[in-house]
């Protein structure tokens, strides 16, 4: 039987704390609409996505009323378009058109899945892919790119690597209006997820069932507002409050991700376990690491705060639910967490910091703003980078940086909503273009060799 | 099916007589109430019972949710499922 206490603690999480389900994704399978010809292939692409997504938007509000629970974003992803579009890459971009056009007709937020798999070398299909993204991240509104470049099985495609350091540039400046707002929908991977909810970087993975259901939780504000019950607390105290309260969290995901599966035909995937903040006050991860007694956000005990804050969202998290995947874990995207963004602003983090966070955290550099002057190896050296630390620690890193057209060091640049804003941070002036130019694949690391 | 309606804001005259009212109409038994009102504030939550076969749930969360705004006050109904699942194993 329900007590009082619990039921206004839910609703005090939800009024006063921001608690809420993130986002609810429908993969859906591409791989049964390839036809002989572009065009055919993006009219079947088109036709897929509206019927099998068709409830997803009045499911989902209609889900968010009855629970009492807001959910803020409805998606899709798809399996990645490169596969489906091999025989005539360079016309890809009618299926990416094709499905934006999904995106508005549908009522959802963002459809990810502009995507390619070349961890360990780029076919020719694939290259030619990929020379499509910039113009089709920039005609298009809702559809989001991702590029998994390397893995701890297979190692680091830098040819690939380098590559995504000229199509960020290339993205920045056809978007160079709207500061560089297509490179805020691509993201460079290391260890891609193949059922992650979230975006920039979900997409179908395709080992996956036809059309799935996936679920993010949020609720950074719920975590800090748990914590500040006890300042004084040790933290071996600290981690179990942070455990309960992923707990409650996630079995709100869980219910929500079940429920909706079923009224919507597809098979429940898995719930993200990620605390995924918003540029609004009192829902940010930056705001957690100083309750737990930083002063500010980057400075030293940082990296530590996050990994013990991470684990315990894993460890309450798996707890609280019978599939878990995707990201899980804290995300740190720099212009969409309030703390970070101060931080930012005093210079009080800087990107080595940062670097440092992804280590241990959930995903990597994200929705960081450099100066639009930044050459293209060194974006590609610092997805090396961020690639590496994914390899050699078995874990998801990422890389979503925007190299603000016509912007340097000080200055700020508004993305609006969820994206937020942010300063743009210095990078380091010396070259790696001689390292990312030698080209080739970085092996495999020894420990990755486990059969 | 279980659910949960809760009611806050600042206490004025008929709130329980209003929402009472409302569920009986919609066939919505009342199974336990707990009510308090702490200085002019009031709260309370009632578990109720609602029979299938009229309007969808969906429907009668919207117009509970409207009375409040009629009375003045902060309804919510809600499946009893979240609460379950947030707080027991």
């Amino acid at each position: 039987m329900l007590n009082e206490n619990q039921v206004l603690e839910t609703i005090e999480m939800v009024e006063k704390e921001h608690l809420d389900i993130r986002t609810v994704t429908m993969g859906v399978s591409l791989l049964p609409c390839i036809r002989a010809d572009a065009k055919a292939t993006a009219r079947a692409v088109y036709d897929r996505v509206m019927r099998q997504a068709e409830g997803l938007v009045p499911t989902v509000l209609a889900l968010s009323r009855e629970y009492g629970i807001p959910i803020v974003n409805k998606r899709v992803s798809v399996t990645p378009v490169s596969l489906v579009t091999a025989a005539f890459p360079q016309e890809s971009a009618l299926v990416g058109q094709a499905l934006d056009r999904a995106a508005h007709a549908l009522g959802i937020d963002f459809l990810g899945g502009y995507s390619a798999l070349v961890h360990k070398g780029t076919a020719d299909y694939e290259a030619a892919f990929l020379a499509t993204i910039p113009e089709v991240l920039a005609g298009t509104e809702r559809l989001c790119a991702s590029v998994n470049v390397g893995s701890s099985r297979s190692g680091i495609n830098i040819d690939a690597v380098r590559k995504m350091g000229e199509l960020i540039k290339e993205t920045a400046e056809r978007t160079g209006a709207a500061c560089g707002i297509g490179c805020a929908k691509l993201v460079v991977f290391c260890n891609a997820v193949e059922d992650n909810p979230f975006m920039a970087g979900a997409f179908h993975g395709v080992g996956e069932a036809d059309t799935v259901i996936n679920v993010g939780v949020s609720g950074p504000g719920v975590v800090q507002h748990a914590l500040s019950y006890c300042p004084d607390a040790d933290l071996t105290d600290a981690a179990e409050v942070i455990k309960r309260t992923a707990f409650k969290i996630t079995r709100a995901g869980q219910l929500i991700a079940r429920e909706a599966a079923e009224r919507l035909g597809a098979r429940f995937g898995i719930v993200d376990l990620s605390l995924a903040p918003t540029p609004a006050r009192g829902d940010s991860v930056a705001h957690i690491l100083e309750e737990l007694g930083l002063s500010v956000v980057g400075c030293h005990g940082t990296t530590a705060a996050l990994a013990m804050l991470n684990d315990a969202v894993k460890k309450g998290g798996v707890m609280a639910s019978s599939r878990v995947g995707g990201l899980s874990g804290a995300f740190i995207p720099v212009s969409e967490d309030i703390g970070m963004i101060e931080a930012a602003e005093s210079g009080k983090i800087s990107l080595e910091k940062l670097e440092a966070m992804t280590s241990v955290c959930s995903v990597g550099l994200d929705m960081i703003a450099i100066p639009g002057d930044t050459p293209a190896t060194t974006i590609a050296a610092m997805i090396a980078d961020e690639a590496a630390i994914g390899m050699i620690n078995n874990k998801t890193t990422a890389v979503r940086v925007i190299p603000v057209p016509g912007k340097g060091v000080g200055e700020t640049v508004e993305f609006g909503g969820l994206l937020g804003r942010a300063p743009i941070l210095p990078v380091h002036s010396g070259d790696a273009s001689k390292f990312i130019g030698r080209g080739g694949l970085i092996p495999a690391p020894i420990h990755s060799f486990k059969n | 099916m279980r659910a949960v309606v809760t009611v806050t804001g600042t206490d004025r005259k008929g709130v329980i007589a209003s929402v009472s009212g409302f569920l009986a109409e919609h066939g919505a038994n009342i199974e336990d109430v707990s009510q308090t009102i702490l200085g002019d504030q009031f709260a309370m939550i009632m578990m109720v019972n609602i029979a299938e076969g009229g309007e969808t749930f969906s429907e009668l969360c919207e117009k509970i949710a409207s009375l409040g705004r009629e009375i003045g006050m902060n309804i919510r109904l809600q499946h009893a499922a979240i609460f379950d699942a947030m707080h027991t194993i």
